[in-house]
């Protein structure tokens, strides 16, 4: 009929209805969220080192996890969900990576399936400035005295922290979780790690370098290698024990390269960072240059 | 006789409106039938005025500059004596930051740079560690659930290096008399005071805007964002 046709008549727009329908993964504010927050509230209160509690409130937040919506990783709330933290709980965070405590699985009891991204990232922040100013700090004191020596603040020196840090911080975790999901498809394992969990508990436990990093300022080489041991146990104990759990019912190979892996790849960053920036007392320029003119004046004469 | 044939009439012409805009659209183009009549007339009065008031585009060039200038200067003055107002939230601008970052990048130049040696920060790394640290900052702040706006936080953090350009400046005067030891603990006192100012500054400003358990997350970037620059004019050292 032509009253169908007609523009001028008033038209039914069922269809945008149905359309909204699919767009509902659009940044939209949902009165859900709500419910998401009285459920943070109940995990922050509900903490408590004890293990039983935290088995059942393991639970508890299994059961509740399955209300949260999944949000697609490029919105702004995916990204705001990570830092979804408070003060107490990133100072809790950082005792537990730097007081390793056998049986406490750094994601278990501290993680809770809320991994957040403000501690990773700025205390890798902090540790690559810290590098690069204590480094600074240190060639100046060593070589303090001497007259050839020129004072420059080596401000190069951060990029190349920088890349190192964050390279460990970021291709560490992927390539972990990348094995530990190919593993996954061969043998059953109860414990699976989520990629921002990963993440998390390396970012976390790089924070026992940064006072180690400000400690090794002071030119005494024994004191650099004991801080050095004793912040490689500790943090290295945290990532053993924190990645013991998904690969125990592994072949045992497997469960020894993966370990040790871990491990190495951990003193080779700090080891790496240790020879590079800070400079041993003796090997200096401005000796080399003494040295040749101590050579040269005996050949004149 | 006239009653019977009015509703055929009726749905003859109704069926011609019916088709007519179909014609029309046929044709592609205006059909003069349709009459359009209308009124479209312009207050003229002090609304007028108004409009010349607000308009800014025949004014002086001194004037424009001038304004912007003295904006700026207010805003200066605002960051030196840091109390709770809103007047840097308000009317933010970013020439301030711009202003204050090439002085700074600036001052930083003639360092040991220029030698062989690895030096000081280029003018390029003075630029991009102020703004992209202080873009950083702000989507931190952002993340961590900041009523704040993107450019009034960058407005903000930009505008309170005014401090530590100030000690920049004052450093480099030390220098130029001398570079011993009595000069470093001058130039250390200086570096640090401007430091914590800097710090003070910004957080009267951004801390408001936070929930109150998340203070400290917020005040611990932009911290270390102050000391990173205070550290970059402390170890300024002139090439000789």
């Amino acid at each position: 009929m032509a009253s169908t046709n007609d523009p001028f008549q008033f038209q039914e727009f069922e269809e945008a209805g149905n359309l909204l329908e699919a767009n509902r993964n659009a940044t939209t504010i949902s009165i859900e969220d709500d419910d998401i927050i009285p459920e943070k509230q109940r995990q922050a209160a509900g903490f408590s080192p004890d293990d039983e509690d935290a088995l059942a409130s393991d639970d508890k937040t299994e059961l509740l996890s399955g209300l949260k919506k999944s949000v697609p990783f490029w919105t702004f709330e995916y990204y705001q969900r990570l830092f979804d933290v408070e003060t107490h709980h990133v100072k809790e965070r950082i005792i537990g990576s730097v007081l390793p405590w056998p049986g406490k699985n750094f994601i278990h009891v501290y993680l809770r399936k809320t991994p957040d991204l403000y501690g990773p990232f700025w205390i890798c922040t902090t540790l690559v400035f810290a590098i690069a100013i204590s480094g600074n700090i240190s060639n100046f004191l060593v070589h303090l005295g001497k007259p050839n020596y020129k004072y420059t603040p080596e401000f190069q020196k951060v990029t190349i922290a920088a890349t190192a840090i964050f390279s460990y911080a970021w291709l560490v975790p992927l390539a972990l979780w990348g094995f530990l999901l190919w593993r996954n498809n061969k043998i059953i394992n109860l414990v699976s790690y989520s990629f921002m969990e990963i993440v998390c508990v390396y970012g976390y436990s790089l924070a026992i370098y940064i006072p180690a990093v400000v400690l090794w300022i002071l030119p005494y080489e024994w004191l650099r290698w004991c801080t050095i041991v004793v912040a490689l146990c500790l943090s290295g104990s945290v990532l053993v024990m924190t990645f013991w759990p998904a690969v125990r019912e592994d072949h045992p190979k497997v469960i020894i390269a993966i370990m040790s892996a871990i491990v190495v790849l951990n003193v080779l960053l700090a080891v790496g960072c240790k020879t590079y920036f800070f400079s041993k007392p003796q090997a200096l320029p401005a000796d080399k240059s003494a040295a040749i003119e101590v050579t040269k004046a005996p050949s004149t004469t | 006789i006239v009653e019977r044939h009015l509703p055929s009439k009726m749905a003859t012409a109704a069926e011609e409106e019916a088709n007519r805009p179909f014609a029309g659209l046929s044709d592609v183009s205006i059909s003069e039938d349709i009459p359009v009549e209308g009124d479209i007339s312009v207050p003229v009065g002090p609304s007028a005025r108004r409009d010349d008031e607000f308009s800014t585009l025949d004014e002086p060039v001194k004037e424009t500059v001038l304004r912007d200038l003295r904006a700026v200067g207010k805003k200066f003055v605002h960051v030196l004596y840091p109390k709770r107002s809103t007047a840097l939230l308000r009317d933010w601008d970013l020439w301030g930051p711009l202003l204050l970052c090439v002085t700074l990048a600036l001052l930083l130049q003639g360092g040991a740079a220029d030698s062989d040696y690895q030096g000081g920060p280029q003018f390029a790394e003075v630029f991009v560690i102020v703004w992209f640290g202080s873009i950083i900052i702000t989507i931190n702040s952002k993340l961590l659930g900041g009523t704040i706006s993107f450019f009034q936080s960058l407005c903000v953090l930009g505008y309170c290096i005014l401090p530590l350009t100030v000690a920049m400046a004052v450093c480099r005067i030390v220098l130029v008399a001398g570079s011993g030891s009595v000069s470093f603990a001058v130039r250390l006192v200086v570096v640090t005071a401007s430091f914590g100012w800097s710090t003070f500054a910004s957080t009267a400003f951004l801390a408001d805007s936070q929930p109150a358990n998340r203070k400290a997350l917020v005040v611990y970037p932009v911290f270390l964002f102050y000391f990173v620059i205070g550290w970059m004019v402390l170890t300024f050292s002139p090439s000789q």
